[in-house]
C-alpha cells in the first residue's frame, strides 16, 4: 500500500520552519509543535496505540503543511495520528456531538427560538460547559429557523441558462441561509441557473475530531449526491472554504478514500470566489458594480491556503468602485472549525486569534470580511465587529440588495447572530 | 614489567573476562551472580564491536529451523528467557516469514516442519491477513508464517548486564586493552592490560581467564599460544528512516543476503550480507552490497528504494570452525563454541567462548561459567535465566512509544537536545555524568544520540557544548570529540547518500561548514 502521507515524513530535514509558523504552539505549552507531533513523533508510532495525547492540541489549521519547503504532509500526519488516538480510546461524546452539524441543525431548526435562547443564556451555557465540555463563551451561531434547503426548493431560477451546482454546506443551511440566497442571486445575475441538490454534512468535523469511519460515510453520501452533476460536466461551487477543501483534497488525502465518484467531484469543485474570479479572467463576469464607499478588513482563512488559489476574494472586490479592502496578514483566527468550542481549547483558540482581533479593531471598521463561516463567527466573537462573506459585498455592489423582494436588507442582518 | 600506578599495579579476581560484547558482559554478570570476583576488560567501549553492530533481531529460531536445528532450539529457548529477564531490551514485534515471488513456496513446508521439529512456534496465516498486518509488504507474496521473532536493543542489553554485574561486585573496565596474557608454565594466570584513556598499564591476576573476544578471540588466544580458528563474517546493514514494517519480516527461504527487514527502535533495518574478511577491524562498505540490500528490500517492500536510508554499517560475525575451511560463511553453524584450552592445548585457567549469536549470549555465558566453575572449586548454580537485568525488574517489554509517552505529561517543559531521538537535556546530562566519558560516540550508544534522520545535524554540537559545560572536556576536547563523531557518522552516511538523505546532508553540511566552520576548530 502506498502511504504517501506517512512516507512524506522522510522529506523532513528538521528545518523548523513549520514550528515558527504554528499559531498554536506559540500560545500554549500543551501543544509541542508540528515538527514534534508530525514527522518526529510519527517515527514513534507503531502498530499499537500511540502514547501522545498532545497531538489532539493540533487545531488542524494546516499552516504547517503549507509552509513546509520539503513537502511534508505535517497536518495530515497529525490528523491521522489523532484519529488513531481516538480509535483506541473512543471519540468522546462532546466531540461526537459537535462533529455532526446536520444532527444539531435538524434538532435546533424546528425549535429555533428556544434553542437560540438557550445558546445565549449564560446559565444554560454554564451547564453545557460542565456537562458536555463546550466552553460557555465559545461562539455558537444562532439557528435561522428555516433552512436554506427549504428556501431553495421554492426558488425558481432562470430556465435554459447554463447550470452550476451549489454545495452550500451546513453553516449556510442552518445558520446563514441568507448568505446562500446571495450566492444564488450573484450567480443568477451572472447568467447561471443554480442547482441545489439535497445535501448533508461533508464529514470534515468528524474527520478533525478523529472519527474517520463516520467521516467517510458522510463524504460518500455527499459525493453520491454530487457525482451525477459532476459527471455531467457541471461545476460545483461552495462558499464554505473548509467543506470545499474536504471534497477537493482532504477526503482523498487524509481519509484515504479512493473512489471515482470522489475524484470527479474533486475535479469539479470550486471555491465560490475562485469560480467567480475565473469567470472574470475569461471576461464572463458582469462588472456592473455600483460604488461601495467602505473600508473593510479582510481575513483569508487558513483552510483557503489548502486550496492553492491565492486570495480570489481580494481580486474580485478590487473590481468594486470605492471599496477599499485591507488585507490582514495574520494566519489564523484560532477557531479551526470545532477546536475553539472545546472547553479545554477555548483559551488557546482566543489566544491564537488575538493578533487578528487587534488588527481588525485597529482598522476602526465596524465590518470585516472572511470566506469561512466559523472564522467569521470567531472574528465577531473576538472583536464585536460584524463579519461577512465576500459574496455579501459583491451582492451589494451589484445592487442586488435593492432589488431583493424585502427591499432593504441591511448587511449586518445577513450573517448569523453569534452568541458568546 | 612494572606497572605505573601502584594502586592499580595488580588486581586480583576469580574470573577475568576479555571482551565487552554481549557474550563478555553476559559472562561477567553470570560469574558475579554466582559469587565470583570478576573483572571485565574491553579494548574499546562496551558493545562497540559485533553486538553493537548487529541487526537487532531476537531470533525465534525460525531462521535456522531448516538448516541448523540446534541453533533454532537454542534461539527459541533464549528468546523466551530474554522476554522476561531482559524485558526492557525487547520489543515484542512478532515475526513474519513470507514467500515472495522470488522464493519457492514449497520451502514453506520444510520451514513449518523444521519449526515443528525444533519447537519454534510457527503458524501459517492467509496472505490477506499478513498484508493487513503489514500493508507495505509485497502484495504478491504467496505464503506467510507467524513466528515469535522480536527486536532486541543491543546497547540496552549490554549495559543492563554490565550494571547488573557491577551491582554484584564485578568491575567492568571499558577502554582497557589486553597487551599480553600472563602464562605461568601450563597455566594462564592473568593479563597485562593498558588503559586506553590514561595510558596506565597494570596486571590482572585471575584464576580463570575467559576469552569472550568474539571475532577477535583468535588474536587473544594466540597470546597464550593457543589456536582458535574463528573467522570474521562481515555483514552489512542499512537503517531506514522510519518503520516500513512493524514486525520482523523475513524471506521464507534458506538464509541469504538481504532477506530480513526488521523494526529497531525508530528505524527499520535491512540486512545482511555475509563475507569472510581477513581482519575483523577492516570492514569496508562496498557500493555493490548497498545496491544488493536495497534491491532485496524492494522485493520485500515495493517502493523501498524511494524510502529514506539513514545510515549503513558493517558488523563482523564470529564464525568458529574447528576443522576444515568452509567456502560459504552461511554454512558455518550459528551455535556457539566453548573451548577449554586445558584439554585442547594443555593450558589451564583459560577458556574461549565464541561463535553463537546475541540471542544466545546468556546461554553461552552460562556454559562458559559452568566450565570455569570446574577450575574454581566446584559447581555453583546459574541464575541468569531467572534474575532480571538492571532496568528490566518490572518485566515490562519495551514499546516504541516509550519516549513519546515520557514527554507527554508536560510536553514543552524541557529542552530537547536530540529531536529525532527525543533526548532531553537532563537525560543527556545525567548520562554524561553517569558514564564519566569524554566521547560523544559513547553517549550515542547509550541514548541513540544523533541516530535519527538528521544524523547529528541539529544535536551534536548542542551535545558537545553540554559535555564541555559539565566539565568533562576542555574546549579542545569538546571540539575533538565533535570532529571524531562527525567523521565516524560520515562513514555510515556517505555510502547511502541519495534522495532525502542527500538533501539532509547538504543542510547539515551548510551548518557544519558554513556556520560552524568545523574544519578550522581549534583542537
Amino acid at each position: 500500500m502506498n502511504d504517501l502521507i506517512r512516507d512524506s515524513l522522510d522529506h523532513c530535514v528538521k528545518c523548523t520552519i513549520c514550528e515558527t509558523y504554528c499559531p498554536v504552539s506559540q500560545v500554549t505549552p500543551l501543544f509541542p509543535g508540528p515538527k514534534y507531533v508530525g514527522p518526529q513523533a510519527e517515527r514513534y508510532r507503531g502498530a499499537g496505540p500511540s502514547a501522545d495525547s498532545s497531538v489532539d492540541y493540533c487545531s488542524g489549521c494546516g499552516i504547517c503543511t503549507q509552509v513546509c519547503p520539503q513537502d511534508v504532509k505535517i497536518a495530515e500526519i497529525n490528523s491521522r495520528a489523532r484519529a488513531k488516538l481516538w480509535e483506541k480510546r473512543g471519540v468522546p461524546l462532546r466531540n461526537q456531538m459537535i462533529a455532526r452539524p446536520t444532527v444539531i441543525g435538524r434538532l435546533g431548526t424546528p425549535v429555533a427560538p428556544l434553542a437560540n435562547w438557550a445558546l445565549h443564556n449564560r446559565a444554560v451555557r454554564g451547564l453545557v460547559q460542565s456537562l458536555v465540555g463546550i466552553h460557555r463563551d465559545a461562539p455558537m451561531p444562532s439557528f435561522a429557523g428555516r433552512t436554506f434547503q427549504s428556501r431553495a426548493r421554492r426558488h425558481h431560477g432562470p430556465a435554459g441558462a447554463p447550470a452550476v451546482v451549489y454545495f452550500h454546506g451546513c453553516g449556510t443551511n442552518y445558520y446563514e441561509p441568507l448568505v446562500g440566497e446571495m450566492v444564488v442571486a450573484v450567480l443568477e445575475h451572472n447568467g447561471f441557473r443554480v442547482i441545489v441538490p439535497p445535501q448533508d454534512c461533508c464529514g470534515l468535523p468528524l474527520q478533525s475530531n478523529g472519527n474517520f469511519p463516520a467521516a467517510r460515510t458522510y463524504v460518500r453520501r455527499l459525493v453520491d449526491r454530487l457525482a451525477p452533476h459532476a459527471r455531467a460536466g457541471l461545476p460545483i461551487v461552495s462558499n464554505s472554504t473548509s467543506c470545499g477543501l474536504m471534497l477537493k483534497r482532504e477526503a482523498h488525502e487524509i481519509l484515504g478514500i479512493e473512489d471515482a465518484d470522489l475524484k470527479v467531484v474533486s475535479e469539479s469543485m470550486y471555491d465560490l470566489c475562485e469560480f467567480l474570479l475565473r469567470l472574470h479572467d475569461r471576461g464572463e463576469l458582469r462588472t456592473d458594480f455600483t460604488s461601495l464607499p467602505m473600508t473593510v478588513p479582510y481575513h483569508a482563512p487558513c483552510q483557503q491556503r489548502g486550496h492553492g488559489i491565492g486570495k480570489p476574494a481580494l481580486d474580485l472586490l478590487a473590481l468594486v468602485p470605492d471599496l477599499h479592502m485591507i488585507e490582514l496578514d495574520v494566519d489564523c483566527c484560532g477557531i479551526a472549525g470545532t477546536y475553539g468550542l472545546k472547553k479545554e481549547k477555548y483559551q488557546i483558540s482566543m489566544a491564537v486569534g488575538e493578533r487578528l482581533f487587534k488588527d481588525i479593531t485597529a482598522t476602526g471598521s465596524d465590518l470585516a470580511a472572511c470566506d469561512s463561516e466559523t472564522c467569521r463567527w470567531q472574528i465577531t466573537h473576538g472583536t464585536g465587529v460584524k463579519s461577512v462573506h465576500p459574496i455579501e459585498l459583491l451582492y451589494r455592489a451589484y445592487g442586488l440588495d435593492r432589488r431583493a423582494r424585502a427591499g432593504s436588507v441591511s448587511l449586518e442582518s445577513q450573517t448569523a447572530r453569534v452568541s458568546g | 614489567m612494572a606497572a605505573q600506578n601502584p594502586s592499580l599495579s595488580s588486581l586480583e579476581a576469580d574470573v577475568l573476562v576479555i571482551g565487552g560484547g554481549s557474550t563478555g558482559v553476559g559472562v561477567a554478570r553470570d560469574a558475579a551472580l554466582r559469587g565470583f570476583s570478576t573483572i571485565l576488560v574491553e579494548r574499546r567501549d562496551l558493545a562497540d564491536g559485533t553486538t553493537g553492530r548487529f541487526h537487532g533481531l531476537l531470533h525465534s529460531g525460525g531462521r535456522y529451523a531448516v538448516k541448523d536445528p540446534s541453533a533454532a532450539r537454542e534461539c527459541i529457548a533464549e528468546n523466551r528467557i530474554l522476554r522476561v529477564t531482559a524485558a526492557d531490551c525487547v520489543e515484542d514485534t512478532g515475526g513474519l516469514f513470507v514467500s515472495t515471488p522470488w522464493d519457492d513456496p514449497e520451502y514453506g513446508d520444510q520451514f513449518l516442519e523444521g519449526c515443528r521439529a525444533t519447537g519454534v512456534p510457527a503458524e501459517e496465516i492467509p496472505v490477506a491477513e499478513a498484508l493487513r498486518r503489514e500493508p507495505r509488504v509485497n502484495p504478491d507474496i504467496r505464503r506467510a508464517f507467524l513466528v515469535p521473532d522480536a527486536a532486541l536493543d543491543p546497547w540496552k542489553l549490554v549495559w543492563g548486564c554490565a550494571r547488573s554485574a557491577e551491582e554484584h561486585g564485578a568491575r567492568i573496565l571499558p577502554y582497557h586493552r589486553v597487551l599480553d596474557l600472563e602464562v605461568d608454565g601450563d597455566r594462564v594466570v592473568g593479563a597485562h592490560v593498558r588503559s586506553e584513556r590514561s595510558g596506565e598499564e597494570f596486571r590482572i591476576h585471575a584464576t580463570v581467564v575467559i576469552n569472550a573476544a568474539g571475532a577477535w578471540a583468535g588474536q587473544i588466544a594466540e597470546l597464550a599460544h593457543c589456536a582458535v580458528n574463528v573467522r570474521a563474517g562481515m555483514g552489512l546493514m542499512i537503517a531506514m528512516n522510519h518503520r516500513l514494517v512493524h514486525m520482523c519480516v523475513n524471506r521464507c527461504k534458506r538464509p541469504a543476503d538481504g532477506d530480513i527487514l526488521l523494526p529497531l527502535r525508530t528505524a527499520c533495518v535491512i540486512g545482511t550480507t555475509d563475507v569472510f574478511v581477513p581482519d575483523p577491524d577492516q570492514t569496508e562498505i562496498r557500493q555493490d552490497d548497498i545496491d544488493l540490500l536495497l534491491d532485496e528490500g524492494e522485493k520485500l517492500v515495493p517502493g523501498f528504494r524511494q524510502a529514506r536510508a539513514l545510515h549503513a554499517w558493517a558488523g563482523v560475525r564470529p564464525l568458529f570452525e574447528d576443522t576444515a575451511k568452509v567456502a560459504d560463511t552461511r554454512d558455518v553453524t550459528r551455535s556457539h563454541a566453548l573451548l577449554d584450552h586445558s584439554s585442547r592445548e594443555g593450558i589451564a585457567g583459560f577458556l574461549t567462548i565464541t561463535g553463537g549469536k546475541t540471542t544466545t549470549f546468556r546461554l553461552m555465558a552460562e556454559a562458559a561459567v559452568d566450565a570455569a566453575c570446574e577450575q574454581l572449586g566446584g559447581p555453583r548454580p546459574c541464575t541468569t535465566a531467572e534474575v532480571p537485568l538492571a532496568g528490566s525488574e518490572s518485566h515490562t517489554l519495551y514499546q516504541i512509544s516509550h519516549r513519546l509517552a515520557a514527554r507527554e505529561p508536560v510536553p514543552q517543559s524541557e529542552e530537547i537536545i536530540c529531536e529525532c531521538e527525543l533526548i532531553t537535556r537532563s537525560r543527556l546530562e545525567d548520562t554524561i555524568k553517569q558514564r564519566d566519558t569524554t566521547s560523544l560516540d559513547d553517549i550515542r550508544r547509550l541514548l541513540r544520540l544523533a541516530m535519527g534522520p538528521c544524523q547529528g545535524g541539529f544535536c551534536i554540537y548542542r551535545a558537545a557544548g553540554i559535555l564541555h559545560q559539565g566539565g568533562q572536556v576542555d574546549h579542545a576536547g569538546a571540539n575533538q570529540t565533535l570532529l571524531d563523531f562527525l567523521e565516524e557518522r560520515w562513514k555510515g552516511v556517505h555510502p547511502i547518500l541519495h534522495g532525502d538523505q542527500l538533501r539532509q546532508a547538504r543542510l547539515d553540511d551548510w551548518i557544519f561548514q558554513g556556520i560552524l566552520d568545523v574544519e578550522h576548530l581549534p583542537v
